[in-house]
């Protein structure tokens, strides 16, 4: 393992000026719970780690009523648990961040860092997808935006260009009469990579029973999170009744593209994907009802 | 660029200022063993999987594996070896004895750092509350039930203590 | 050896009390020391270079490049072993070729499993180290690797070993077969048995290899001078075994090799094999300079020795009133890439629970290309009571039978023979059997709600005994220390303390017990086998009697009497001519030194009368039927411990080791890719139990004193990680009407299990619809 140079910026074009033309040998710290692994198993052959903690633009965190939510690319899960606001609002992408890994894990672990990594079992990314949240990302040539729904591209790639940087995630604010909630399922209760997950948001009319609008993304059942507009379209207008949440549940299982591996098999994952899918719509729109 | 690829990291640990030499490979676990010569925190498996390396950092537990060296630079950093008041056992640890929650010991730092973790910011933890946060320890001897009943035990001595 | 017959039971002054364990403050303030912990002045880091290939023969080793690298100290392969005989000995529980131990830590001509050590390099830092070992080019012919045992068994299988001694049903032979061991047990006459049966069951099962999952990597550190003195420092089991081992691969005298176990954090029975330490002791030798070794997590899981994979048939014939009357069973279980006899060891046990007129029993150990199996707490018997027990339970079912009712009234009992030909001594299955009926989780009404069922299931396991050695030392004040070489993995120190506080009339505090090495103690014995508390502690009970016995003399001259006068009776040396206040061992102490000297009690053994452990485990389960997984509501387990000589620990030992046996029936289980790779290296994939995976386990201490025991002890730690494969099996097959008969019953499994049954039954329904009114559809 060759020496490494770490160094950690205080300002983002201290860090803009390291990454450029550093290519890959040059990696991201921000909560290094996949990072770190990945350059000490040899699948990142690094040169040089920047740690981007130190950088203030990276640890916004606010909520707005009016622009949203604004998630700093270095901000742990755990203190985004912690962030009322975002409980209140978002409680499905609060729980699809708190699902990441352990008490341990929580307090190092971003939700930036869940979408920069690139896995297609990140849960907080399904959960960003749904409600239709903006990556705020930064290069030598300025800042652009990406969707959430447009930030993967395939296992381990994203939309970051050489030399990027994933400054903020912003998620807009809520209608009334809204929620989301994100499902999993895993092996055991706790630590496991999801087998499968399901996200989903929804506005309910003012009957606070039926559905408005719904979006569904799922996640671990293709190359990349996944949003599955068949189910949102098969939810919107119906109040939850057997017949849609079926159809939903079917709409996920058509999406569902998985391979088979150690953590699970296509049929069992395609199957997860209804059941989780029909299970998370149930849980938002209780919790939108009770909004 | 020409940077240096070990350094001196300066932080905080268990009350005292430390410097130690450090290689920038190197994480804050092996950081504490082999530069600061803490053996108490323990390895388990270098993948934030078991939590025996659990140390707390800036007010919060990590898996001091997955933490690099050069990232405590400043930081304040507890360990097991902190976590005593002098010669004064802190209340989980002579719960622990006294339940008898550990057998070959190696997973017990990391879980007495952790639970302490939990105790400060939840001084009355439920069973669930109490397994949920602790799940990112693995004990492979005892089963979990004397630890449980331990932490919650010393949760309520220090809460009988505080009135 | 008369046997013992325990007046005092349930009397005892210190046996089961709770002290607080006296290695305790060490190991909750991070002072305890491990391997891992051990730094020498000067030490270098080893690291291994490994097999990427599951089989292969290796057609050049070419290590120049590793050796120029700067800050490279030391590099060995094969050809720095010593040449060894063809040669069985016996290693800790199981068995090790001499020849075959040393192409097992490093290889030579082939290599046999994926991880396999192939040379092992010394450097200034662990990544100087690491960055040698990639240089060392191997060329490899590539072979196409077996894994799976009934494959390994056909005839036209890839081939481990050109030629093995093997021993088949007790003749030793060479063949050419990856058969390496097959063990036959006979009684009666079967077939005629099954003709006089009611009802027979014959059933097929499968388990994956599983690792013991300690949390404590490997490590070893090691000096060897120039003189030839070796020191080795290591986490083990067994600071004999691991003697014994380094001498024996390296070909040393023993009295040449000083091990210092230190506090080990964990083993199950996987850290009795060594792997690092004659590679740490190679390269010492080489460099001059104390070597560390250490493993990571991924060489762990796919380098060092899991328990076995098994395939099996089980048949049962029963009468109808619930007798066995005839059972076999057949089975072949994963040796791993040498010789092994775990499989043996799952003969043994397989159907000694029960009374079994007309049985036979064979048994094969296969071999694969995965690393060599190792014991893993009660080897070889959770594999082969999995089927058992799911046997009996359908027989239940189908008897009408109550489950502990049918176990009770095939109860094996003293006086029995068992089919591998030994005769039960006491044993305390009815008691436990009867413990569970009356339990009260038991008699609590089973879960009735949908997918909600209880399970039960017995568990059973042989014991250790072998080779102790304690010695205890009457300190001036009349305190006690007492020394063995049993290393403490799990509270041994505190049970040896109240062993010899018992025997002594002293307090469990006034006793200081501790860890010898192999030049402070005489030869012990690995801790593992159950054997710890019932062997060594026989040990320091015959240390201690020896102790009191040396001290009556000593009494005598003060009281101016006979030593024949002087007895110890009660925690007091006393007068039969009842002309003395009775005197304590703290009285004597300070008197030792005007009447003779010090005082120190030896005692040794080898110990054969181990009492064998039976448990029975009750758990309340509800299933998911969409996502197949399982949640257990309740969960019991009862056992006969003997004696509980530190309740805690013994509680602890039963908790802990159904957890092992729970992960194991749910989640745990090797996955290998298509090249014979280990899929899961690391705790993120071969899922053990966490906090939230296992309920409040409550535990019932049976107590059927040992006679072979002073105190009664019997083994306590293995027995517990058998039944939890039955008893979730039973208590799975209730909760969702199928029985699946392949371990582990992880969720996928599960669901499809169900979703086959629903899709049958579907089929059903709908050839039913046929001729009956279709009714509205309903999700």
């Amino acid at each position: 393992m060759k020496p490494l140079q770490f160094s950690a910026p205080t300002s983002l074009d201290e860090a803009l000026s390291l990454l450029s033309g550093a290519g890959d040998g040059a990696g991201v710290l921000s909560g290094g719970t996949d990072l770190i692994i990945q350059y000490r198993e040899g699948h990142r052959a690094l040169g040089q780690m920047v740690d981007i903690k130190k950088i203030p633009e990276l640890n916004v965190l606010e909520f707005d009523p009016a622009s949203g939510l604004r998630l700093g690319a270095a901000v742990s899960c755990a203190v985004l648990g912690e962030f009322a606001p975002a409980r209140r609002h978002f409680p499905g992408l609060v729980e699809s961040a708190e699902l990441i890994g352990s008490t341990q894990i929580q307090s190092r672990a971003t939700v930036g860092g869940n979408l920069c990594n690139g896995s297609p079992a990140a849960d907080s990314v399904c959960s960003l997808m749904v409600l239709n949240a903006v990556c705020i990302v930064a290069g030598s040539g300025g800042k652009r935006e990406i969707p959430a729904v447009e930030f993967m591209t395939g296992p381990g790639r994203t939309a970051l260009q050489a030399g990027e940087l994933l400054l903020e995630i912003r998620v807009p604010p809520p209608p009334p009469n809204s929620s989301d909630a994100y499902l999993r399922f895993i092996p055991r209760n706790e630590m496991d990579i999801a087998v499968a997950g399901a996200a989903v948001a929804l506005t309910l009319e003012d009957d606070k029973r039926t559905v408005k609008t719904a979006s569904t993304a799922i996640c671990a059942v293709a190359p990349t999170p996944l949003m599955v507009p068949e189910a949102g379209a098969a939810l919107t207008g119906a109040q939850m009744d057997d017949a849609a949440l079926d159809a939903a549940a079917r709409a996920s299982e058509a999406a569902a593209n998985p391979i088979s591996d150690m953590r699970g098999t296509v049929e069992f994952r395609i199957h997860l994907a209804g059941v989780l899918t029909r299970r998370a719509a149930v849980i938002a729109k209780n919790r939108a009802a009770a909004n | 660029m020409s940077m240096d690829t070990k350094r001196i990291v300066t932080a905080s640990i268990n009350g005292a200022e430390i410097s130690v030499m450090a290689d920038n490979r190197m994480s804050l676990l092996e950081m504490l063993r082999d530069a600061a010569g803490l053996t108490g925190t323990k390895e388990g498996c270098m993948t934030g999987d078991c939590g025996a390396c659990s140390v707390m950092m800036n007010g919060r537990v990590v898996d001091s594996c997955l933490v690099m060296a050069a990232e405590a630079e400043g930081a304040e950093i507890e360990t097991v070896e902190g976590i005593a008041d002098g010669k004064n056992l802190h209340p989980l640890q002579r719960k622990f004895l006294e339940h008898a929650a550990l057998q070959c010991g190696i997973c017990t730092p990391g879980f007495l750092v952790s639970a302490k973790a939990l105790l400060e910011k939840n001084p009355d933890p439920s069973d669930a509350e109490t397994r949920y946060w602790l799940a990112g320890n693995l004990c492979r001897c005892t089963g979990y039930q004397q630890i449980i009943d331990a932490v919650r035990d010393a949760a309520a001595e220090m809460r009988s203590s505080a009135k | 050896m008369a046997a013992f017959t325990h007046p005092n039971h349930g009397k005892y002054k210190v046996i089961g009390t709770r002290p607080i364990r006296h290695d305790g403050e060490d190991k909750v303030t991070g002072r305890a020391r491990y391997g891992a912990d051990v730094h020498q002045p000067g030490m270098l880091h080893g690291a291994v270079l490994r097999s990427p290939h599951a089989h292969g023969r290796i057609l050049s080793v070419d290590t120049s490049r590793a050796e120029a690298l700067p800050g490279v100290r030391a590099v060995a392969t094969a050809k720095d072993l010593p040449e060894l005989p063809d040669k069985v000995m016996a290693s800790g529980e199981g068995i090790e070729n001499q020849r075959y131990m040393s192409t097992r830590i490093l290889a030579g001509e082939k290599v046999l499993f994926k991880g396999h050590p192939i040379a092992t390099v010394a450097a200034d830092d662990p990544w100087i180290a690491q960055d040698a070992a990639a240089l060392i080019e191997v060329k490899y012919e590539v072979l196409e690797p077996v894994l799976d045992v009934l494959k390994a068994m056909e005839d036209g299988a890839p081939r481990l070993h050109d030629k093995i001694t093997a021993t088949l049903m007790g003749k030793k032979e060479q063949v050419d077969s990856n058969v390496c061991l097959h063990t036959r047990f006979q009684a009666g006459d079967p077939e005629a048995g099954f003709a006089e049966a009611d009802l027979v069951i014959e059933r097929e099962f499968r388990t994956k290899t599983v690792h013991q999952g300690y949390i404590e990597p490997h490590h070893a550190t090691a000096l060897a001078l120039s003189d030839g003195q070796i020191t080795i420092w290591t986490s083990t089991q067994g600071a004999f075994a691991v003697r014994e081992q380094v001498a024996t691969v390296l070909k040393k005298e023993l009295s040449k090799i000083k091990v210092i176990p230190m506090e080990i954090g964990g083993g199950f029975g996987g850290k009795i094999p060594v792997y690092l330490e004659p590679l740490a002791v190679l390269l010492s030798e080489k460099s001059g300079k104390p070597v560390k070794m250490t493993m990571s997590r991924a060489d762990i899981f796919q380098a060092t020795g899991p328990a076995s994979a098994s395939a099996s048939r089980v048949k049962f014939g029963f009468k109808k009133d619930g007798t066995i009357i005839a059972a076999t069973f057949w089975a072949a279980y994963e040796a791993g890439a040498y010789p092994n006899i775990y499989g043996m060891m799952g003969a043994m046990c397989v159907l000694a629970p029960y009374k079994i007129p007309n049985g036979q029993v064979d048994v094969y150990d296969v071999m694969t290309n995965t690393p060599k199996v190792a014991a893993y707490r009660a080897p070889s018997s959770p594999q082969a009571l999995f089927g058992v027990e799911s046997v009996m339970d359908e027989a239940s079912k189908a008897l009408g039978i109550d489950p502990i009712e049918l176990r009770l009234m095939n109860a094996a009992e003293e006086g029995e023979q068992r089919i591998d030909g030994l005769k039960w001594p006491r044993i305390g299955m009815i008691e436990t059997l009867e413990a569970a009926r009356d339990s009260a989780h038991y008699k609590s009404p089973a879960p009735s709600g949908p997918n909600q069922a209880r399970g039960l299931a017995i568990g059973f396991w042989v014991n250790a005994g072998m080779q102790s050695s304690a010695t205890v030392g009457i300190n001036m004040d009349g305190t006690a220390n007492v020394v063995t070489g049993s290393v403490d993995i799990g509270g041994s120190r505190a049970s040896m303390a109240i062993m010899a506080a018992e025997t002594l009339g002293l307090k469990a505090e006034e006793v200081r017990p501790s860890v010898g090495d192999t030049d402070s103690i005489g030869h012990t014995d690995i801790t593992a086998g159950s054997r710890t508390t019932y062997a060594t502690g026989h040990a320091v009970y015959l240390a201690s009697l020896d102790a009191i016995e040396q001290m009556k003399p000593r009494v005598a001259k003060l009281w101016d009497c006979d030593p024949a006068e002087v007895v110890f009776e009660e925690g007091a040396f006393r007068s039969t001519k009842n002309g003395q206040e009775p005197m304590t061992v703290r009285q004597l102490g300070p008197k030792l030194p005007a009447t003779g000297g010090p005082v120190q009690g030896q005692g040794s053994l080898m110990a054969t009368a181990q009492g064998s452990g039976f448990g029975l485990h009750i758990a309340d389960v509800e299933v998911d039927p969409d996502t197949g997984k399982t949640t257990i509501l309740r969960y019991t387990a009862v056992q006969d411990v003997g004696t509980a000589i530190h309740p805690a620990y013994v509680e602890g030992q039963i908790i802990g080791g159904a957890t092992q046996g729970i992960g194991w029936a749910l989640n745990e289980e090797y996955v290998h890719g298509d090249k014979g790779e280990l899929l899961n290296t690391g705790f993120l994939d071969y899922r053990m139990p966490t906090t939230l995976d296992v309920p409040v386990i409550e535990t019932i201490l049976v107590e059927v004193p040992n006679p072979g025991h002073p105190y009664g002890v019997r083994g306590v730690g293995e027995t517990p990680i058998v039944p939890p494969l039955g008893t979730m099996g039973n208590a799975i097959a209730g909760a969702i009407g199928v029985r699946i008969r392949e371990l582990p019953l992880s969720p996928p499994r599960v669901q499809a299990a169900i979703a086959a049954k629903e899709n049958a039954a579907g089929k059903t329904e709908a050839a039913r619809e046929t001729t009956a009114k279709p009714v509205p559809a309903q999700s």
